[in-house]
């Protein structure tokens, strides 16, 4: 079937097979590769994108799904000029990332988070996060990287 | 992963969704939010010919206060429920339960419709609805029907609705100030139950416990009696069958079931 999405503000159209999953789209279709596909059993979150301003594990919805609809990659975030999104920057600026597998989805998941909260104390952070596992070591400074987003300050 | 081969078909309306079911039957599934249903397909535990979407039935996404009663659309997303205003006043249990169903992503996604058709008695939903004696309204080629929770979850994926029938309305009463309380035991937040407890009023349902979401009928006529909190949670799983495999056994998850039922129940004020 022949499928149409907006990712980043660009019309992507391409023929497809029905069953194909929004991240082969994305990554496949659309190039664009900051969208990692991880344990694709939507339990990592490395493959989270917004799709219409909310994030979405992309291994578990269909292309199809996502047809006429606008889809934001971690590509889509920066700024025209190539600033980087502030939960980018605050990302960077707390150490809020590990061997960068998951970061990118740490931060779509961030985004949305950070969207419908705020001012999210670092409980609900955590809890926001959950869908989103990091194998590498812990989640203090991506916490540190959300309350820095936000505009809240960081306890160290 | 990637599912077998199949046909997509997307429907814009309710009548144009029972008129694909009509054509394709058993041949056919449908597909809401898919949180449950493309998992199963990508790990080939189901392979339907045809897959009917009918995520874009906006029709069907609306929580209304009708008299005494909340009329909640089956295509309503976790997340509607759980930051919605009516539901948060009325229904405030149902609210927070699909707040803590899988995670963010998973919730901007799933249905409420999805999940109860889909019937995993591990899931927190359908729970939550049999602990408040909600209603479900299908429509099919005869008209509307309305089936009770009670009647609804016959075995574990398992319900009365025909291939030609549409789940469209769960209605379930406004319970006002009842006290309630929920609680679940999961091996990481994301993770389905694997013992859960809902407490709505006087009514305790249990997550997990057996084939299906089933009430804590001993827990609930001990406390209609007068029992304490921790006099009836001891009886929470009399009467259970509950799953004895790699990740619980059968006794682990009847002494949760006791555990969290107090725990239920002290939340809900009792």
């Amino acid at each position: 079937m022949k499928v149409s999405i907006e990712i980043n503000g660009t019309t992507v159209s391409e023929e497809v097979e029905d069953r194909t999953l929004l991240v082969h789209f994305v990554r496949e279709q659309a190039g664009l590769t900051a969208t990692n596909i991880g344990c694709d059993t939507t339990s990592c979150g490395a493959c989270t994108v917004l799709l219409d301003g909310e994030s979405v594990k992309s291994c578990t919805v269909l292309a199809a799904q996502a047809d006429g609809h606008s889809v934001t990659t971690l590509e889509g975030l920066h700024g025209e000029d190539g600033d980087l999104h502030p939960v980018q920057r605050a990302f960077r600026e707390e150490h809020g990332l590990q061997c960068g597998f998951c970061t990118p989805g740490m931060i779509m998941a961030s985004v949305s988070l950070l969207d419908h909260n705020p001012k999210p104390t670092r409980q609900e952070v955590r809890a926001g996060l959950e869908g989103n596992l990091c194998r590498c070591t812990g989640y203090h400074n991506i916490v540190n990287a959300v309350m820095n987003a936000s505009g809240q300050e960081v306890q160290r | 992963m990637i599912p077998a081969q199949f046909t997509y078909r997307r429907v814009s309306s309710v009548d144009e969704a029972l008129a694909a079911v009509a054509e394709h039957g058993d041949d056919a599934k449908l597909l809401a939010g898919g949180q449950s249903l493309l998992p199963l397909m990508k790990l080939r535990f189901a392979a339907p010919e045809v897959v009917i979407d009918i995520g874009p039935l906006d029709e069907l996404r609306y929580v209304r206060a009708e008299g005494g009663e909340i009329a909640i659309g089956a295509m309503s997303r976790y997340h509607d429920l759980h930051r919605d205003p009516v539901l948060a006043e009325h229904a405030p249990l149902l609210a927070h339960v699909a707040g803590e169903v899988g995670d963010q992503q998973v919730r901007h996604r799933g249905t409420i419709g999805g999940s109860l058709v889909h019937a995993d008695p591990a899931a927190d939903l359908p729970a939550a609805v049999l602990a408040v004696d909600g209603v479900l309204v299908a429509r099919g080629p005869d008209g509307e029907r309305r089936i009770p929770a009670a009647e609804f979850f016959q075995g574990p994926f398992e319900t009365p609705l025909a291939p030609e029938e549409l789940l469209t309305e769960v209605r379930i009463p406004a319970q006002g100030g009842a006290g309630w309380g929920f609680e679940k035991f999961t091996r990481r937040s994301i993770d389905w139950a694997i013992v859960g407890v809902v407490v709505a009023g006087s009514a305790v349902s249990l997550i997990n416990m057996g084939g299906t979401p089933m009430r804590a009928s001993a827990t609930e006529a001990a406390l209609a009696d007068g029992a304490s909190a921790a006099e009836a949670a001891a009886l929470a799983a009399e009467g259970t069958s509950p799953a004895d495999e790699a990740h619980a056994t059968a006794e682990y998850r009847q002494h949760l079931a006791r555990v969290l039922t107090e725990r239920a129940l002290v939340s809900a004020g009792r």
